[in-house]
């Protein structure tokens, strides 16, 4: 793990610290819908974005170290019309892609260090149902942006996202075509998603309350962009091999790379899953809530 | 597999505002009213809902947290015997709800499965508490997560009055369960054997059923029209089953249709509900010209009355069978004066030994066998036994109801999916052993999800092996095992002692008579079932409650 500490940009960091504080505190508890925050945080939709200007980078790189396990096949006989969608070979499990040497699937974000809020997308992110796989397989969404999970097959599906930080839901989806559009109202990473009819379905979706995270591709790579300078703590998350984490220190126009390094041995790790986010509760291990994570606690 | 959840949560905080400590505005609020409230110098309403969750924890402690955990958890020290595991109030997923799906249930749900408990769970209903100490306990159970604060009262969702359901109902829902592709689970005769149905897991990931809509007296939600179509709209939470409201709202089904639904898995029950408190099993004398059935299909049987006998887990003796698969057999009788056919029927969704639900089979030893017996990890058979005394009882004293003992040992017809049907006798729980030369015969078939079982044997005995007389009750129990389900050995399924009373011969220049007989022997079979449970003792197995 290597960290990239570049020159600080105090001015532009307190403006927004202190434009953060304001706007946090007009953030009023909303108490309307209990369904995964049907209502907008208001602070949230008017954070300023950060000046072209001042905006900082990361980019990094999630490898892995040792054989990684082979992945299994999924026997879809018992569903023909998504087995029939498999040329050879068959498919297999995405617990642990490895394409030489990066592994896929890493969802990287900053777990701290963001002390102003961000502005809710109100596009939705999309999770796929498509020939009984999720696509993505892992994914990122802010806290309060529209989820759309759609259902591109022509067999019954459900979506069972059994968080713990959120309220979850279970849903289906019986028809090709059908769209859900649910939210989550609080950070949380990660929640589990898996569907019920297909026991091999299954997906993790990390809930932020700011835009800065990615999951690793085929090339093991992830980007953060327009990141204000500042101090952060970048968080790796996995479904087999757990958590790392990586701090960098940003200036205006700076690139950071932070790399991090999974190995064979540590699988069995343990996986956190859920982590509810009660303040009184926040502790070293958990993850350091920015300061205006209240405001999306409803 | 899924990873860990931090469980580290608001442990040793004042559990009765714990929300409170979490949320900026409940604190705040909170806060703006204190000037008033020192003014006043009055109870606050929240100091009274302090009072209510104070008793309400005194009552939880005492009656709940022996499954439910001291912490509320889930976890207490009964739970790792149950499936499906006692809910965890922390995370406040609660399955029957009136609200929509992950939504928070009302007071009023919390209550009602309070005071009627769930059925087909472990978990019973508790009507010693009087409404106040419910209405505590639930205040109480509501301070253990932080989601009642944080959210506020949730709103019911607004359900119509059932519409009236007939044929035409009845057809189309037959066509909507189709539609929705309820049969992936719960499967075509709705005996829950689909065939996602061996890879379902609850919130915790442990191994869940898909119910037995045949079986409607374990819904754990209520049987009625109106409690199964409500819980299409709100889902089980925690479970795999979905809530039907967005395939409602994108039109895939409509308002009408979903009603039909809730007629059709209404109409999935046998027409005839098994009568509580029959105990006999009358074994009708056939016609001279007629034949017995020599299989489980004939048609013969469908004229045949039929008699539901409930059974429950072995937990008298190691190794334990907390929660069976099997919940009670169908039996029906016909003889020819010189022959018997006894038919058993029982639901088990798999035809054991199914590789599809060797899964199944790990996972539910993993949550099961906490005992330190060691798992069954080969394929196991589906078996069934049919257990009688060697003789006909003088008196009221049969054998020891757990396969007898060495004073009084008992006689079997068993039968086994892997190597068909044998006679045995036991002198005890896992001495069986069998008969030289069966004179047993029969036949079994397996269909959506029902195991059907022929014995035929002579009436007349020899031995051991009891003779079976016209008129006269002779005791009967039985035994069942779903291999599937890890079950074997003293893991089974079992029931209490029944009767078995083979109809009079019918003389041609009688005909009144026979009604008179059966009622009479009928009588006789009550009076001694009710002067033997007078008497018996360590016949608890059919009321230990575990029979989810």
């Amino acid at each position: 793990m290597r960290t990239t500490d570049l020159r600080g940009w105090i001015p532009t960091a307190v403006a927004a610290v202190t434009a953060a504080a304001f706007v946090a505190c007009g953030g009023g508890g909303d108490q309307a819908g209990q369904e995964g925050g049907e209502g907008q945080q208001a602070a949230q939709q008017q954070g300023p974005v950060v000046p072209p200007d001042s905006q900082a980078f990361v980019r990094g790189a999630v490898q892995f170290e040792g054989t990684a396990p082979e992945a299994e096949s999924i026997d879809m006989s018992q569903e023909q019309f998504c087995a029939a969608r498999y040329e050879a070979p068959e498919p297999r499990t995405q617990h642990v892609v490895v394409n030489d040497g990066m592994l896929q699937n890493v969802f990287v974000y900053v777990s701290s260090g963001l002390e102003r809020s961000f502005p809710t997308p109100q596009e939705a992110e999309t999770l796929d149902q498509q020939a009984c796989r999720y696509r993505p397989h892992v994914m990122g969404v802010q806290a309060g942006q529209p989820l759309a999970i759609m259902n591109s097959d022509s067999v019954l599906h459900n979506i069972n996202a059994t968080p713990s930080a959120n309220r979850g839901f279970n849903v289906s989806q019986p028809q090709a075509g059908m769209t859900t559009t649910r939210k989550f109202a609080v950070e949380e990473v990660m929640i589990p998603v898996a569907c019920d009819v297909h026991g091999w379905m299954n997906a993790y979706i990390g809930v932020l309350p700011h835009p800065f995270y990615d999951v690793s591709g085929q090339d093991g790579s992830v980007a953060m962009d327009g990141l204000p300078p500042g101090e952060y703590v970048i968080e790796a998350w996995h479904e087999r091999y757990g958590v790392m984490s990586d701090t960098v220190t940003l200036a205006a126009g700076d690139t950071a790379s932070v790399s991090f390094t999974y190995s064979a041995d540590m699988a069995g790790a343990e996986v956190p899953l859920g982590d509810p986010i009660y303040p009184h509760d926040h502790g070293e291990e958990s993850h350091a809530a920015p300061a205006d994570a209240e405001v999306g606690n409803r | 597999m899924r990873g860990t959840r931090r469980v580290a949560r608001h442990r040793g905080a004042g559990r009765w505002n714990a929300g409170a400590h979490g949320n900026g505005p409940g604190w705040t609020s909170f806060l703006s009213l204190m000037p008033l409230l020192l003014i006043a110098g009055l109870a606050l309403p929240s100091a009274a809902d302090a009072q209510d969750v104070e008793n309400g924890q005194r009552l939880y402690e005492r009656w709940c947290a022996e499954c439910h955990g001291a912490e509320g958890e889930g976890d207490g020290p009964a739970a790792s015997r149950m499936l499906p595991r006692p809910r965890d109030f922390t995370e406040a997923r609660y399955q029957i709800r009136t609200t929509a799906s992950g939504n928070l249930p009302t007071t009023g749900d919390i209550m009602r499965a309070i005071e009627h408990g769930l059925p087909g769970t472990t978990m019973p209903g508790w009507p010693n508490l009087n409404r106040s100490q419910q209405r505590d306990l639930t205040a109480y159970l509501k301070s253990l997560s932080p989601f009642f604060e944080r959210l506020g009262p949730p709103d019911s969702l607004s359900f119509e009055s059932p519409p009236g359901g007939g044929e035409e109902a009845l057809e189309s829902g037959r066509q909507v369960y189709t539609k929705l592709e309820c049969d992936r689970c719960h499967g075509s005769a709705g005996r829950g054997d689909g065939p996602s149905a061996p890879t379902l897991t609850d919130w915790r990931d442990q191994p869940v059923r898909a119910a037995d809509l045949t079986q409607p007296w374990l819904f754990n939600g209520g049987s009625s029209v109106e409690e199964i179509h409500r819980r299409f709209l709100t889902g089980l939470d925690g479970t795999p089953m979905p809530t039907q409201a967005d395939a409602l709202n994108a039109g895939v089904v409509d308002s009408a249709q979903l009603w039909d639904l809730a007629y059709y898995v209404r109409s999935l029950a046998p027409e005839r509900v098994p009568p509580p408190g029959r105990n006999v099993v009358r074994v009708e004398r056939i016609a001279d010209d007629e034949e017995l059935p020599a299989g489980p299909g004939a048609d013969a049987w469908d004229d045949v009355d039929r008699y539901w006998f409930p059974m429950a887990g072995q937990v008298l003796e190691r190794p334990r069978q907390f929660e069976p698969m099997v919940d009670g057999v169908w039996v029906e009788g016909v003889h020819d004066g010189s022959e018997i056919a006894l038919r058993v029927s029982w639901n088990d969704p798999s035809q054991s030994p199914d590789s599809a639900w060797m899964q199944w089979q790990r996972r539910v030893a993993g949550a099961l066998y906490a005992d330190g017996t060691p798992w069954p990890t080969d394929s196991l058979p589906d078996r069934l036994a049919v257990q009688f005394p060697t003789e006909i009882p003088e008196g009221r004293e049969r054998p020891y109801f757990l396969m007898g003992s060495a004073q009084k040992p008992v006689y079997l017809w068993r039968w086994n999916s892997r190597d068909g049907i044998r006679e045995s006798t036991a002198t005890g729980l896992g001495t069986a052993g069998p008969l030289p030369e069966s004179r047993l015969q029969g036949q079994a078939t397996w269909s959506a999800g029902q195991w059907s079982v022929v014995f035929r044997r002579s009436l007349e005995g020899e031995g051991q092996r009891i003779s079976l007389e016209s008129g006269v009750a002779v005791p009967v129990a039985f035994y069942a095992w779903d291999g599937n389900n890890a079950e074997t050995g003293k893991r089974a399924a079992v029931s209490s002692w029944y009767f078995v009373v083979l109809e009079v011969p019918t003389g041609n220049e009688v005909y009144v008579a026979p009604a008179a007989v059966v009622l009479l022997v009928a009588g006789f079979g009550v009076f001694m079932v009710r002067s033997a449970r007078q008497g018996e003792t360590g016949g608890g197995a059919g009321d230990d409650g575990s029979g989810a």
